[in-house]
């Protein structure tokens, strides 16, 4: 589970979260709305560390992400996060992208670690892609690439930041369909997202970002048929 | 109008021993070469992370390097520490002399490096639970690689052309056993001429060799 108790997050002098209170139950998929810089992206980098907070309390799993002992390269490996730019590694082979992980930060054998990322390339459908480098791969398939690299660690909760937003139109579906599919089986996501579609069809709840303040958060139908805050609908009417 | 007699003859028979000379070249190169890489990757390194003095010296030595006559950089090593009572031989003058060059290069070489991979590679290795030893090893340093490996090419014919100003501290590599030579027999356009064509060949031998290398190293 992951908690969220007044998050605080500044830039320099620009207040970017203003105390987010939020929890994720296992097995939930929670979508994240709002216009740019609204903050949702942020969000996502806090939970899994990668950006210092001011004032927090973000707990995965009971263990506090920004405490000082908190061995953040183990709790990461808890946290698998797919980001806009797929950062595909260049120099390595799709195979060798998804396997390097799991040898040298979970110290599987070559044998088991390659293993487990034939599996999860053939899982996200690129079974057939196991020895080509990235360069040689669509925008989409590298997306898909980032998604096996992150299962490769068998985390419990996969964050992902605008996963789409980078691809050409016709590539958004095969990487919405790869998480629709992750949904389906159970796992626990946060999806930062633009795809309103997605937002609708898949989520548990879907939680709406102004200005650093997550204004609304509910099931799908409240957000999209009823929402209450004058931000959502304002949003939800330019987005449509 | 043109009565010069080539006389070849000697050339020829000293030939044996230019080419011996020609592996010290080699040799001294290639040192210079290995250490430039380790210390410019060092000099790159602190130049990006780091303030305060280790800061300061190594702007300095990239200043140095860069912008002054190689051979003063040599005649410091020979003449100038010789001045305070600290005599090298020839060989560790040429070789200070052309790593002290060699590293300020590189480390201009690894800093454009370091710059072009993007901080997102990072990220997404970090993101992954790689320590930050891991991302460089594993994902950034690879990269830097690649995008310095032909300046580092360049660098190492550079550091053998180079080598030839040791003859002017008494270096006896190739250039200076030609000037040996060129000297005792007076066929000094015979003798460099010669010598022009060996340099030649054994900067398009290492030219070759890193082709040939980079396709093995860099499939992607």
């Amino acid at each position: 589970m992951i908690e969220i108790h007044d998050l605080h997050k500044y830039f320099g002098s620009l207040h970017v979260l203003k105390g987010i209170n939020l929890n994720v139950e296992k097995g939930e998929v929670l979508s994240v709305i709002g216009a740019s810089g609204s903050g949702k992206s942020t969000l996502l980098y806090c939970i899994n560390g990668l950006e210092p907070v001011q004032q927090s309390n973000a707990v995965v799993d009971g263990t506090d992400v920004h405490a000082k002992g908190t061995d953040i390269n183990k709790l990461r490996q808890q946290l698998g996060m797919v980001f806009q730019q797929w950062n595909s590694f260049p120099h390595l082979t799709a195979l060798e992208n998804v396997a390097l992980a799991p040898k040298i930060v979970k110290g599987k054998s070559k044998a088991e670690a390659r293993e487990i990322a034939a599996q999860q390339l053939k899982h996200v459908g690129l079974g057939e892609k196991l020895d080509v480098y990235p360069s040689a791969l669509s925008g989409g398939q590298q997306q898909r690439l980032a998604i096996a690299r992150a299962l490769a660690m068998e985390p419990e909760y996969m964050l992902f930041d605008e996963a789409t937003s980078a691809l050409d139109p016709e590539l958004v579906g095969e990487v919405l369909e790869t998480m629709r599919m992750l949904a389906e089986e159970g796992m626990t996501m946060i999806c930062v997202t633009h795809e309103m579609g997605f937002a609708r069809d898949v989520s548990d709840r879907v939680a709406f970002f102004h200005q650093g303040v997550m204004e609304e958060i509910g099931p799908p139908e409240q957000i999209f048929g009823n929402p209450q805050s004058e931000h959502t609908q304002k949003f939800l009417a330019n987005v449509r | 109008m043109f009565d010069y007699n080539f006389h070849w003859r000697p050339v020829m028979k000293s030939l044996p021993d230019l080419l011996e000379a020609s592996l010290l070249t080699l040799q001294v190169a290639v040192l210079a070469m290995i250490l430039g890489i380790i210390i410019g990757l060092c000099l790159a390194l602190i130049r990006l992370n780091m303030r305060g003095p280790l800061r300061w010296i190594a702007s300095t030595w990239v200043e140095l390097a860069r912008n002054t006559p190689a051979l003063f950089q040599l005649f410091f090593f020979g003449f100038g520490l010789g001045a305070f009572g600290l005599h090298l031989s020839p060989y560790m003058i040429v070789l200070a002399g052309l790593t002290f060059n060699c590293a300020g290069y590189l480390a201009e070489n690894f800093r454009g490096g370091f710059q072009a991979v993007p901080d997102t590679q990072i990220r997404a290795s970090r993101s992954l639970g790689m320590n930050a030893w891991q991302a460089y090893t594993r994902i950034v340093i690879p990269q830097v690689f690649r995008i310095v490996y032909h300046p580092i090419t360049n660098q190492m014919v550079w550091a053998v052309l180079m080598s030839s100003l040791g003859m002017l501290v008494g270096f006896r590599e190739l250039s200076g056993e030609t000037q040996f030579f060129a000297s005792r027999t007076f066929r000094i356009f015979e003798y460099f001429a010669v010598t022009a064509v060996i340099y030649y060949v054994i900067v398009k031998l290492i030219l070759g060799a890193s082709r040939l290398l980079a396709t093995r190293l860099f499939r992607y």
